[in-house]
């Protein structure tokens, strides 16, 4: 008997039999702040990735007259003190400060601008496929002049609001796809090292050394020169998931390597070894799935810094560049002090990559507690 | 017995196995010397006999039983096995293991099977216990569906478990029910040799008893043949029909159950015998207390490996290794005194 | 019987987990005394651990004492020079106060059947230092001889020169070869069982009172073990010291024990001498484990006599006496009624069997 006898004893003795994934589920349910992250990541997902055009109440390049103009509030009640059910919010009034020489606004309680919800706006095609113009809200649609900017516009007038949630299906995307080739390359190339040893783990290996030793910044920045400048946006979007992934591997391909040294070493390889189970069995029948769950950690954990990754280079100009739209470009607009003090709403952004990285993390905890690829199991 | 009658009857013969782990350093890992996990190890199996193969952890009888099954790719040696599984007419022949390629080996390994230590670790815990039975039918693409199913509540039923059972985890159970589930997998291609390496250290000794038990059972029913890898004296002395005493790599005693425990003739398995606790309060005898570790195998001492933790040792034991010797029929044992010496069984 | 040393007084350690509640120890009750071995035997999940652990009061979370006491009779220098008994219940003391940390590794020493557990990932440094000083475990990123000295400072008054020649002459007993060198080694490169043995060689140096041995050779060849355990025997001789070993090897405890007490599933079913045990035994349990072990010279290929079925699963414990479903002397109506009481069958030979009440 040892020091760990008590959870031997207190192991489960269900009736109904339970996969290790259930057992993983039923774990993780318990732990309230990764269901939190799971919570923010999936619907930052599906309000971004899927549904950008419907939750933004404009298009991304909608320019209106109103240049960085400042956030407008939502209200209930006007000035008389009477309750709207329908949100409304003020007019903004432009005004030229003549000390400093700059347009400014003010909130001109005269004008009031309804929020209507399920609203015909502007056309544009779901999932690229489904023509449609509903919006999840917007201004009246009959009124030309009524408008809504939740979060303030830029330089050119357009919508930071929708802006950041199309932003955020590149930003967002970027690190997921990034995330995916790494597990890729990472598993294959590790798991192949790990098995076979011999040469190919010690190329693997050498390969890995050189990456990691390499520092990150001027290795984006080598490689998002090589990109042509004059590739389309979308290429240039692929090209750099691509460099993310191929920079970022390693570091996944050396645990992976780790977790298939000491698993070839169980006794359950060896039992389908001896019963002459092929290296390509072995491999996928019982050595990735028993590496998996910490593959899905390592990589869960791995994605907020494929997120931050993208918005640094984009805000260096290095990354994606206008008119694609990412979080990371949106930020490039405030790269001068003024841009700051005079419209500081352009930083909306930031809050949205913080709580992405938190939820992120948050979601990561707890599927490496619930998956316990340190425990005992 | 007759020679000739000794000989039809062996399903195994071990010849010369050795095998060298190579100790790599340095950037370009160059080889700067060789463990001999196993340094040349003869013995033999009978049909339906058990062969327990004993020794201290280091010793290298779990990597000759790995080598025999060809786990590990032996450095040298030769290994017979009475195989039915590669002649059309399922006659039996006598095939050198090593000298078979890849498609061959994989056919002859149906005959042979390997039963795991550790309950936990032998069991993939992904899989459900069907699955796990089914594998080695799978790997070997025998039977399909309702066929599979089958066996696998044949087995189970053999091995003492409840064929509903097929479906759960092998973590909703415990360590003696993993072990039966393990043998079940063992059996699932009807084997004539099993390797059994130490197959209930891990359990509780009740659940010792019913497992050697269960395998004492199995050995009746299908005829099968034993290597029973073991450190557990005792144990060993229940289920083999014959003992294998090895140390660093070596065989150094062969011989049957009776003779080596009652009358052994090396002085390492006398001072193993006498270090085993006795179950017994009013048993007294003089411990023979071993100097020293357990030689490293990656730097033997000269001559007899043996000799500097032996308390006979003469100066030869240090200049010449001993040779390989059948002292009395069927009694092998390796040591320059061996039959000059009175030693103490138990 | 010599002066006792730690009583034991129906002890009850529960787990309060998820699934329920388990009781771990259900009323343990015996007395461990000076210069003499006890040997706990016991399957699996019987309890055994915990037991010991109570005694150092570190019983592991989230198991908690809900009852009896542990009383030490703790020798202490008085102020005139001579030697005072003063009585303490441990389950008093504050478990992490500093006069449990007196007595945890320098009064009573522990040793454990995993020499690296230190490596898991669940202590922290800070924890690991205490715990190594404390409970004799090894930390991978110093030296042997180093930690031992620690050790030995920390309990004897002696110098660092001393302390590491104890240290030295502490591992020649425990049989490492090269004493003098292997002080200088880091715990990674000794083999499993020299690590096993630099623990015992660490909590037999700091001369502890009583020595808890928790499976201590289990991991052992028995050429090491014959040495350890004549090693623990010596140590006695000299100094008087109480051993409680814990064990599921019949033929250690036979070997070294004088009492013994039979665990199932949290209960003590059976405490005796050691040679009632073996040649006299009452319990069906004890019988049926004696007779599962093979043995030298008993019929060799047979069937062993092995207990039916498994250990019940901790939540659902059997009614009335624990050990029915399993016994081969099951009296129906009786034994899955009655829970048995403590039966005197001999000269200080006790079991708690209804084969044996009187009614």
């Amino acid at each position: 008997m040892t020091a760990n006898e008590p959870n031997e004893a207190k192991q489960p003795k269900k009736q109904i039999s339970q996969s290790y994934w259930n057992l993983v589920w039923w774990r993780f349910k318990k732990n309230k702040l990764a269901i939190a992250g799971a919570i923010i990541v999936l619907s930052f997902y599906f309000v971004c990735a899927l549904f950008a055009e419907f939750f933004a109440p404009y298009l991304l390049e909608h320019k209106s007259d109103y240049l960085e103009a400042r956030p407008q509030w939502i209200h209930f009640v006007d000035p008389e003190g009477h309750f709207h059910l329908r949100p409304f919010v003020y007019g903004l009034e432009k005004k030229i400060d003549p000390m400093l020489r700059k347009r400014t606004y003010i909130v001109d309680t005269s004008k009031r601008y309804s929020i209507y919800f399920f609203v015909h706006g502007e056309p544009y095609k779901l999932f690229g496929l489904i023509p449609m113009d509903i919006h999840l809200f917007g201004p009246d649609p009959k009124d030309p002049e009524a408008y809504v900017f939740l979060f303030g516009t830029d330089r050119l007038g357009r919508d930071m609001f929708s802006r950041i949630i199309y932003g955020g299906r590149l930003s967002l995307l970027i690190g997921l796809l990034g995330q995916i080739m790494t597990i890729f390359l990472g598993t294959v190339l590790g798991a192949i090292s790990g098995y076979y040893g011999g040469a190919v783990d010690m190329f693997v290996q050498r390969v890995t050394e050189f990456l990691a030793a390499f520092p990150d910044i001027p290795l984006f920045m080598a490689l998002a020169a090589i990109i042509p400048p004059q590739w389309s946006p979308i290429w240039v979007y692929f090209m750099l998931t691509l460099i993310l992934a191929i920079v970022r591997w390693g570091g996944l391909a050396r645990q992976v390597r780790g977790m298939v040294l000491s698993l070839r070493e169980r006794e359950y390889v060896l039992a389908a070894l001896s019963f002459g189970a092929s290296d390509r069995r072995v491999l996928f029948r019982h050595l990735i799935p028993g590496a998996m769950s910490h593959i899905i950690v390592i990589a869960t954990l791995a994605i907020p810094s494929m997120i931050l990754a993208e918005t640094a280079l984009s805000w260096l100009g290095l990354g994606l560049r206008p008119p694609l739209t990412s979080w990371g470009v949106l930020l490039q607009e405030v790269s001068n002090v003024r841009a700051i003090r005079f419209a500081p709403w352009l930083l909306t952004p930031v809050p949205f990559v913080i709580t992405t990285v938190l939820a992120y993390n948050m979601l990561g905890d707890g599927l490496r507690d619930a998956l316990d690829p340190y425990g005992s199991r | 017995m007759a020679e000739q009658e000794r000989r039809d009857n062996i399903l195994l013969e071990v010849r010369g196995l050795k095998k060298y782990f190579p100790i790599q350093r340095g950037l370009l890992r160059r080889t700067v010397g060789y463990v001999r996990a196993v340094d040349d190890v003869s013995l033999y199996v009978r049909e339906g006999e058990t062969l327990g193969l004993v020794g201290e952890s280091g010793c290298g009888k779990t990597t000759t039983g790995r080598c025999i099954i060809r786990l590990y790719e032996p450095t040298a040696g030769q290994i017979h096995f009475k195989t039915t599984a590669l002649s059309p007419n399922g006659d039996p022949q006598m095939v050198d293991l090593l000298s078979l390629d890849k498609e061959r080996m994989k056919t002859v390994r149906r005959e042979m099977a390997m039963i795991f230590q550790d309950p936990i670790n032998s069991l993939n815990p992904r899989m459900t216990v069907f699955d796990i039975i089914a594998e080695p039918m799978e790997i070997h693409g025998m039977g399909r569906g309702p066929e599979v199913e089958e066996t696998v509540v044949r087995l189970l039923e053999h091995v003492g478990l409840r064929p509903e059972h097929m479906l759960r985890y092998p973590h909703e159970f415990s360590g003696g029910q993993r072990q039966r589930i393990g043998i079940a997998r063992a059996l699932a291609l009807n084997p004539r040799l099993v390797i059994c390496d130490e197959p209930v250290s891990a359990l509780d000794v009740s659940i010792q008893a019913q497992t050697l038990n269960l395998l004492l059972d199995l050995q009746k029913d299908f005829g099968l043949s034993y290597i029973f890898i073991a450190h557990d004296l005792s144990v060993v002395q229940h289920v083999s029909d014959r003992v294998a005493v090895m140390y660093v790599g070596k065989v150094v005693e062969v011989a049957d159950v009776e003779h080596l425990y009652s009358r052994p003739l090396h002085p390492y398995t006398e001072a193993l015998l006498s270090a085993v606790p006795k179950p017994d309060p009013l048993y007294k005898s003089e411990r023979i207390l071993m100097q020293g570790d357990v030689a490293d195998p990656a730097n033997p001492p000269s001559g007899c490996y043996f000799h500097p933790r032996c308390r006979y040792a003469q100066p030869i034991c240090e200049r010449e290794a001993p040779e390989f010797r059948e002292l009395e029929p069927d009694h092998w044992v390796a040591c320059h005194r061996a039959g000059e010496l009175h030693l103490k069984g138990v | 019987m010599s002066e006792p040393l730690v009583e034991v007084k129906n002890l009850k350690v529960r787990f309060d987990v998820r699934e329920g509640i388990i009781k771990a120890v259900d009323g343990a009750t015996f007395t461990v005394h000076y210069g003499q071995t006890l040997g706990v035997i016991g399957e699996s999940g019987c309890g055994k651990s915990v037991t010991a652990r109570a005694i150092l009061n570190m019983v592991p979370k989230p198991g908690k004492v809900v009852g009896g006491e542990i009383l030490y009779h703790r020798r202490r220098p008085s102020e005139n020079g001579s030697e005072v008994t003063e009585i303490v219940n441990i389950l008093d003391l504050d478990p992490d106060g500093e006069e449990i940390r007196q007595i945890r590794g320098g009064e009573i020493a522990m040793i454990f059947q995993e020499p690296m557990s230190s490596l898991t990932p669940v202590y922290t440094a800070g924890a690991h230092i205490t715990e190594a000083v404390t409970l004799h475990r090894l930390l991978p990123i110093r030296k042997v001889g180093d930690q031992m000295a620690e050790t030995i400072q920390a309990h004897r008054r002696v110098s660092k020169q001393e302390a590491k020649e104890i240290a030295i002459e502490m591992l020649r007993r425990v049989g490492i070869p090269n004493p003098r060198e292997r002080v200088d080694a880091y715990p990674h490169q000794l083999s499993g069982g020299q690590r096993q043995r630099v623990m015992i060689a660490i909590a037999l140096s700091c001369q502890p009172d009583m020595l808890i041995a928790d499976e201590p050779t289990t991991a052992l060849d028995v050429s090491i073990e014959a040495q350890i355990l004549d090693l623990m025997r010596e140590l006695q001789e000299e100094t008087n010291m109480a051993i409680m070993f814990i064990t599921h090897n019949l033929g250690v405890v036979a070997e070294m024990a004088q009492e013994i007490v039979v665990m199932y599933l949290g209960n003590i079913v059976e405490r005796a001498s050691v040679v009632d045990i073996f040649y006299n035994p009452k319990h069906p349990y004890t019988r049926a484990l004696l007779e599962s072990i093979p043995r030298f010279g008993k019929g060799r290929r047979q069937r062993l006599t092995s207990i039916k079925g498994m250990v019940p699963d901790p939540f659902h414990l059997p009614s009335g006496c624990l050990f029915h479903p399993r016994c081969p002397h099951f009296m129906p109506g009786k034994c899955d009624r009655i829970e048995p009481k403590w039966t005197q069958v001999g000269d200080n030979h006790w079991v708690r069997c209804l084969l044996y009440e009187k009614e």
